[in-house]
């Protein structure tokens, strides 16, 4: 039985008590004692094993694949390629509309549009045998000029949409920058940056009597399924998707080469055949955050009002995908200024196609936004604080509808109160310990809350428990705890009763893990299906051996939801240590105070969030992946080349809330994967300019960038102040 | 012809791995790393695979007693040698069993450090956790040993013991990367494992505000 229920009622009898406490996750023994099997480790019987075999060269053509001395070595039973692989479609339309990543179209012509383009597939009996396989293939290339040099001041730059329009504008910008007393006219610039989650991308796929079964590492089963249909043109329903645990994925575990290679594989073969990207591998094909180049001017009236907000920031795409990094998208939620704009450009090069990267757009572009707040607050010798509380809007900038709850200025309030911001001396460059400089700064957070339809069932036993079945991801969010304590209130019984199953395509369509509204969106279609079974079961019925079970579909009751500026914001804090002697930044402590909504269960919440700042901490002193525009391959595409901040880079960071429930959604949530990370790199930035009076415009803020700093900036803090407004780094 | 059955290859051998007190018999391709022996042909899959070049420290197991990366070593050079993996560091049968979506893996004894993990909640997707775990339990014997780190203040011989501080655990877990950013509730689970000094109280609960 189907039922839609548009709304959620408030609770008649006892009062939720799951929700809000903290509970250790449901497959927490699974995962501590190794027993928790993530896509590479469910053996199959008589499973091949396929490896990738990646374009040497950044632009040209295939001229010739040399496969039969590799057909011929030890356990090859196949070599796949574009003169023999399967058909596939990639002009389908994806998520919210979007094409494919381009890489689904892999093996299908003689194009290499990147460096690191599958150009073959390797199947052999063993692991090794595949991957010697791979490594003795021989392909032949007729190379063409490539261009791999992203810059900010290209002519050849492009406004592009993406799930935001690339321009917003209001007011006349010149105008008001004339009448403006205090001006900040800055470009900053971010890395490219790759997600890589611990766990490699790996699917192995199988046809089972007539389906298509995929096991897969994905951010959601049932959208991978659909992809997979509509690329090989099959009917939907007949694949299946399983993601049971996945090892993070952070926007990069989509529907990509691996499934597509693994599919024609076992279709050819006729047996499971699994194909796992290797950690170098996933630097061309996993997709990556674009870098940015932005300009930021900002414009006020002495006491620190805002009059011009513009933002402009480009990014890179490459030549057979469009994606835009929309980072200066933040300001639009952020502040009003009577000009106002903010858009988003783009540079089409022969390089891999980037995609969201956790937290897109609001991560490099708060941390250009921010940074240029923090240059403002000390031009109009204000408080940084105190500056963004002086342009709190009352409303949407530029839709000027109403918050659907913002309690920014809680965050910075108790934020300041418990991080000790009270008693900071604001001149740059006069804290000592011993030889470091010590700095402390602040940086605002946003990060939009939404929710997307999504089906669910709620299934009532006769021994008195339930099972929720949706096909929801647990990339680490601690999901299907999260989904359980929601089940379990909405069903009012203790969340031990309440088993949930995530990650099966076969429950119906569902949002995936990704634009923080994993939670939220999955909690609308579980709350009504649970609501509805309770009242079932409280007229008496009896329940069958194949139990009561209630599904629904959230497609209507979001419809009916007011427009609103429904976002998450937050306050993040920094103190920093600056050794001048080798340029070295450490980070002392962070605390970020965020109002994301209600919070499902604080001890995975807390969690995620200080994993978010973490990922700040990386982005503002570490990520950089460095590409070689002479090959158009990146230097050092490995974890030791590209440092992900490590155990020894994170000492103190404190992650807490204020209450801040999201209006009009059934128990509140706005969502946490995200926001962790929205101003965590431009509050480090804001904090080693107050230790030393530098102020870095480009990240990450390398020991190399610290040292020509000092170079130019310095010594004692007098100095640098007389010159007026120190501490122009020679980066920026 | 092509063989699927690596015996037949004259770039195989036969070897007895001793892994979770048990001998395993098995014949390997000399190229497979001892993390694919136990993934692939012993169905040990605790240990992970995040990079197959040592630099994320995913594959930590215990070989001998100390921390090593399966990795970066072929498997026919661990025979002989003690092989600890996740899934034997608990009681017996802590890391058998446990199909797919069940709540518990398995029903054995958790190690200490295990459950500390459990409690703190230090991990998010787990995938880092096995390593983890595994390079915690044999950090803490190393620390207990008197092995100094890259931050113990007094690296004389005969210097007293030092506190197994935060600093301390931070630097000597350096190895294992964990990209979900759970650092802060690991450190707190691997010192209150080690009942260091400075023990923190349990797993936070609520919001402050």
């Amino acid at each position: 039985m189907t039922s839609t229920v548009p709304a959620v009622t408030a609770p008649v009898t006892a009062p939720p008590t799951a929700l809000g406490t903290a509970r250790t996750r449901v497959e927490g023994r699974e995962k501590i004692t190794g027993a928790a099997r993530y896509t590479g480790d469910i053996p199959l019987t008589s499973l091949a094993h396929g490896s990738l075999v990646l374009s040497t060269i950044a632009r040209g053509r295939i001229r010739a694949v040399d496969d039969a001395a590799v057909r011929a070595m030890p356990g090859v039973v196949a070599v796949l390629h574009h003169l023999n692989a399967p058909r596939v479609r990639g002009d389908y339309p994806s998520i919210m509309g979007m094409a494919p990543d381009p890489t689904v179209r892999a093996f299908q012509d003689d194009r290499v549009p990147h460096w690191g383009w599958p150009v073959a597939l390797v199947v052999a009996e063993t692991p090794e045998q595949a991957r010697a396989g791979a490594d003795a293939l021989v392909v032949a290339y007729e190379a063409e000029p490539h261009d791999t040099d992203f810059s900010g001041e290209r002519t050849d730059a492009f406004a592009l949409d993406g799930v935001v329009p690339a321009t917003l504008a209001k007011g006349d910008e010149e105008a008001e920058l004339a009448a403006s007393a205090v001006v900040v006219d800055a470009s900053y610039t971010t890395p490219e940056e790759h997600h890589n989650p611990m766990e490699p991308h790996a699917a192995t796929a199988y046809w089972q009597d007539g389906r298509l079964e995929v096991l897969d590492s994905n951010q959601g089963a049932s959208w991978t399924a659909e992809d997979l249909a509509k690329a090989f043109e099959l009917e939907p329903g007949t694949v299946r998707v399983r993601s049971e645990h996945v090892g993070g994925g952070f926007g990069s575990k989509s529907v990509r080469v691996h499934q597509i290679a693994a599919v024609m594989a076992a279709t050819e073969l006729q047996r499971p055949v699994r194909v796992a990207m290797t950690r170098r591998q996933m630097f061309s094909l996993a997709g990556y955050r674009s870098p940015t180049d932005q300009r930021v001017r900002l414009g006020a009236d002495p006491d620190g009002r805002l009059r011009v907000l513009s933002h402009g920031s480009v990014s890179q795409t490459s030549s057979v995908y469009a994606f835009v990094e929309p980072a200066a998208a933040a300001g639009r939620v952020l502040y009003d200024a009577a000009a106002h704009r903010t858009s988003a450009q783009v540079v089409s090069l022969d390089v891999p196609t980037p995609t969201s990267m956790r937290a897109p757009g609001m991560a490099p572009g708060s941390f250009a936004l921010e940074s240029a707040l923090d240059e403002l607050a000390e031009r109009c010798g204000l408080d940084p604080i105190e500056l963004r509380l002086r342009n709190e809007p009352s409303a949407g900038p530029l839709s000027g509808l109403p918050f659907a709850g913002r309690n920014l200025r809680a965050c910075f309030e108790e934020g300041a109160r418990r991080f000790g911001w009270a008693d900071r001396d604001p001149r740059p460059r006069v804290r000592r310990d011993g030889r470091w400089l010590l700095g402390t700064g602040t940086a605002a957070a946003t990060f939009h809350a939404f929710a997307v339809p999504s089906t669910a069932a709620v299934t009532a036993w006769a021994d008195g428990t339930f099972t929720v079945r949706i096909a929801a991801a647990d990339i680490g969010t601690g999901a299907r705890t999260a989904l359980q304590i929601v089940a379990a209130d909405a069903l009012r019984v203790a969340p031990e009763r309440v088993q949930v199953r995530i990650g099966d395509s076969e429950f119906g369509p569902a949002w995936l893990a990704g634009g923080s509204a994993g939670t939220s969106s999955w909690a609308w279609a579980i709350t009504p299906a649970a609501g509805e079974l309770r009242e079932r079961l409280a007229l008496g019925v009896d329940i069958p051996a194949d139990g009561l079970t209630v599904r629904s579909d959230s497609t209507t009751a979001l419809a009916g939801q007011e427009p609103a500026e429904r976002h998450s914001y937050g306050a993040q804090f920094a103190e920093v240590a600056v050794d001048p002697g080798t340029g070295e930044v450490r980070v002392r402590r962070m605390l970020g105070m965020f109002a994301a909504g209600r919070i499902v269960n604080p001890l995975t919440a807390r969690n995620q969030l200080v994993g978010g700042m973490v990922w700040g901490i990386s982005m503002a002193l570490h990520e950089e992946a460095v590409r070689d525009v002479r090959s158009g391959s990146l230097v050092g595409a490995d974890l030791a080349g590209y440092h992900v901040a490590s155990h020894a880079d994170v000492a103190h960071i404190e992650a807490d809330w204020v209450d801040d429930p999201m209006p009009g959604d059934p128990i509140g949530i706005k969502g946490v994967g995200e926001i962790g990370v929205v101003g965590a790199a431009a509050a480090i930035a804001n904090a080693v300019r107050h230790a030393t009076g530098v102020r870095h415009r480009r990240l990450p803020i390398r020991p190399d960038r610290v040292l020509c700093g000092e170079s130019v900036d310095g010594g004692p803090a007098g100095e640098s102040l007389e010159r007026g407004l120190p501490g122009e780094s020679p980066d920026a | 012809m092509i063989t699927s059955d690596p015996t037949a290859s004259q770039t195989a051998g036969a070897i007895i791995l001793h892994v979770n007190g048990e001998k395993h018999a098995l014949t390997v391709d000399h190229r497979t790393t001892l993390l694919d022996a136990l993934r692939e042909r012993l169905d040990l899959t605790g240990t992970k695979k995040g990079c197959d070049h040592g630099q994320c420290g995913a594959c930590t197991l215990l070989v001998d007693g100390r921390r090593s990366l399966a990795c970066l070593q072929l498997a026919v050079a661990a025979e002989g040698r003690e092989i600890t993996t996740i899934e034997g560091v608990g009681g017996s049968g802590a890391g058998q069993g446990a199909g797919p979506g069940s709540e518990s893996g398995g029903q054995g004894e958790l190690h200490p450090v295990q459950q500390a993990f459990l409690e703190f909640d230090g991990f998010q997707c787990g995938y880092c956790t096995p390593g983890q775990i595994c390079s915690a339990i044999a950090m803490i014997e190393e620390h207990a040993a008197g092995w100094p780190s890259a931050v113990t203040d007094d690296v004389h011989p005969e210097a007293a013991p030092q506190p197994l501080t935060p600093e301390e655990i931070r630097e000597r877990m350096s190895g294992n990367l964990c990209r979900c950013g759970a650092y802060m509730s690991i450190v707190q689970a691997v010192g209150y494992a080690a009942g260091a000094r400075h023990t923190h109280s349990g797993p936070d609960e609520g919001s402050a505000a």
